[in-house]
């Protein structure tokens, strides 16, 4: 199959560290944190590898989208296995403001120029949970897509998708192109081997600005305020069961 | 606040103001080294911390869960380090041409740091392992590269080092193994001791006397295990390193092929004392890995024993000891990585280099493990946490690879032969 797969990875705070709102409440402190790629990318960029290693897909082309700095998480893609990367250079105010609608756009339109026949997403990422850019980027593309996938197989020409849904699994066939949302069964990572972290220091990476891609990246959201979780308070003991449905009431909860 | 952080609900308030409490409710002890001023990562290169990455995450995964087990059970994890093998690390600065990874001497060292938070015991034999394939890689002839360094980088053969005896440890060139010549083959009478992996191990890397005396009459000869007249000592019983068996490898009237001597007759102890420079950068590396874990658990841990109505993290003096076991670790870590460095770049100051980092390293993060110990309390010594455990590891690191004494001797040397 001649394949090709585009993968997107976002760079994120890295999962073990402990976030901290910045002082004017804006936003949380990036600056001098460890930053890696987000784990449910790293699970989108394994099971493209993967297929590439049954010889269901030709060519795998990791995207990422931000400043300078995402070149680290492309290369980290190329050290899993992809063959070249894409960056798709947004900074500054632009960055901060990057949201899944600017970049399902920019997704749409590299799968038309790469002609991609695939894209794989992690299903959300750990910093905005937002859930949402491999289901817009089908809709503008018009593609059909398997969200939350636990399983991924190519049979007869089409994708047999097993997706984890609130009421168990559910199982769906589609064809391709198509977009698929990987989700936290779909697979287990592999570590990058020292061999191949260096291969990835010959692969290319191409550099592209959403305007030359006819995208404008401008948010048509703005973010008031970040706050941190309120304080868990303690718990109030009560000796009935009568007591119990009396404080619930109280407090509005029935 | 993010569904997969779940688990860490609170948000430490002001980590540089140490007047007010931290308000931690859970923490997983990361041994990934995320905390900005002992961040292991700072000032390496994209790939670097690549490499970095990838030893962290399989220490924190496939070694660190599995550290107290191999301990207490004494298991040598054979599977573990094979799977370290496939990522590259069985052979880290051995020439890819015949299977290692071809890497530089400051990128082994950031690896093996980062590999020790993991389990220190089977880093450091991984190290030895990686030195042995190496001396047959740079000192071996075609045929021998061909012969050991493929199975060796993929750790389908484990190999030990062998140049202590009973009766020379620190005067190694006293050794008194012999190997005589007969025909073909030399004929190997002696023993040595304190070998790690001995037993266990496939490829035997191994010191002996075929000349006269002192260091121009030895030789550095391969001997495979099952070679007739090849035995081993009993396991000895360790206070740590304990994921490695350790046996005194005894040699009766064992033949030999003098086609497995590595360079030539006399060359033995300049190919063991090169290979030691490389050593004991990588012995003070994993002692790095140890002290960084240390001070983690440390920390940790004073944000959560409360005592006097308060968290220890908010004793002056727990504070101030805290800060100097971080100063001391820094302050390692550039020491070994500058040594690691002069190693790579042939300097002439790396032979003194490299002992200062071995002498000062292994000293400063025994006592930072040491203090992290005592700042734990009772529970400190218990083997439930895993602090114990770096303490008896790497209190092994200030005797072997040359002892600190040694390292003393080699550095005065240097000053006074100038003068």
């Amino acid at each position: 199959m001649s394949a090709r797969v585009l993968v997107g990875v976002k760079r994120v705070i890295d999962y073990a560290v402990k976030i901290r709102v910045r002082p004017d409440h804006t936003g949380v402190v990036t600056d001098g944190v460890k930053h890696s790629m987000n784990p449910f990318c790293e699970i989108a960029v394994e099971e493209a590898v993967r297929l590439k290693e049954k010889k269901l897909v030709k060519e795998i082309v990791a995207v990422s989208c931000g400043p300078q700095q995402v070149q680290e998480t492309i290369r980290t893609a190329l050290a899993m296995g992809a063959d070249r990367g894409i960056h798709v250079e947004v900074s500054g105010k632009d960055y901060d403001a990057l949201g899944p609608l600017q970049v399902s756009k920019i997704m749409a339109a590299l799968a038309k120029k790469e002609e991609a026949d695939l894209i794989i997403l992690g299903k959300q990422a750990i910093d905005d949970d937002c859930n949402q850019t491999g289901q817009m980027t089908a809709a503008l593309l018009d593609w059909p897509q398997g969200t939350f996938a636990s399983e991924l197989t190519l049979e007869g020409g089409m994708l047999k998708v097993v997706r984890e849904i609130d009421g168990g699994l559910e199982t769906i066939k589609i064809k391709m192109p198509a977009v698929v949302t990987a989700d936290l069964r779909l697979n287990t990572p592999r570590y990058a081997t020292l061999p191949n972290i260096m291969k990835a220091k010959k692969k290319k990476i191409a550099n592209v600005k959403p305007a030359d891609l006819g995208v404008d990246v401008t948010s048509r959201l703005e973010v008031l305020k970040v706050d941190e979780p309120p304080q868990r308070q303690a718990g109030v003991k009560v000796e009935t069961v009568e007591d119990l449905v009396v404080k619930l009431k109280e407090a509005g909860r029935i | 606040m993010a569904a997969t952080r779940a688990l860490v609900r609170g948000v430490r308030l002001g980590t540089y103001s140490i007047g007010r409490s931290c308000s931690l409710i859970f923490n997983r002890v990361q041994r990934r080294g995320i905390s900005a001023c002992i961040d292991p990562s700072i000032g390496l290169t994209d790939e670097q911390k690549e490499f970095q990455k990838v030893a962290f995450d399989f220490a924190a995964n496939e070694m660190a869960p599995h550290m107290a087990e191999w301990d207490q059970k004494e298991m040598f994890p054979v599977e573990a380090m094979r799977k370290a093998a496939q990522l590259g690390f069985g052979g880290i600065y051995v020439n890819p041409d015949v299977g290692g990874s071809g890497l530089s001497r400051l990128d082994t060292s950031i690896i093996f740091e980062a590999l020790s938070t993991g389990c220190v015991s089977t880093t450091a034999y991984i190290s030895i392992h990686n030195m042995c394939a190496w001396m047959i890689d740079t000192f071996g002839n075609e045929e021998q590269r061909e012969k050991y360094c493929p199975d060796l980088c993929s750790m389908q053969k484990f190999a030990s080092y062998c140049l202590t005896e009973p009766g020379s440890g620190s005067d190694a060139a006293s050794l008194i193994t012999s190997a005589k010549l007969q025909g073909d083959h030399y004929v190997l009478n002696g023993s040595k001791a304190f070998i790690s992996g001995g037993g266990d191990t496939d490829v035997y890397v191994v010191m002996c006397r075929t000349g006269g005396k002192g260091p121009k009459g030895i030789s550095c000869l391969v001997v495979e295990k099952g070679t007739p007249g090849l035995s081993f000592g009993k396991k000895e019983k360790k206070v740590g390193w304990n994921s490695q068996p350790t046996r005194a490898v005894i040699f009766e009237d064992c033949a030999v092929p003098v086609t497995n001597r590595l360079g030539a007759e006399g060359e033995g102890f300049s190919i063991a004392m090169k290979g030691l420079n490389g050593g004991r950068i990588n012995i003070a590396s994993c002692s790095l890995g140890a002290a960084h874990a240390s001070v983690l658990l440390a920390r940790d841990h004073m944000c959560v024993r409360k005592q006097f109505g308060e968290t220890l993290s908010n004793s002056q003096f727990l504070q101030f000891k805290l800060a100097e076991m971080a100063t001391k670790l820094v302050a390692s870590r550039l020491l070994v990585r500058q040594a690691a460095l002069a190693l790579q770049e042939g300097r002439p100051d790396a032979v003194s280099l490299c002992s200062m980092a071995k002498l000062f390293v292994t000293d400063e993060c025994f006592s930072i493990c040491n203090q992290a110990l005592q700042i734990h309390g009772g529970y400190g010594y218990l083997k439930d946490y895993a602090v114990q455990q770096y303490v008896r590891d790497i209190r092994v690191h200030q005797i072997l690879e040359g002892t600190n004494e040694v390292m003393r001797m080699i550095i005065a040397r240097s000053l006074l032969t100038e003068s």
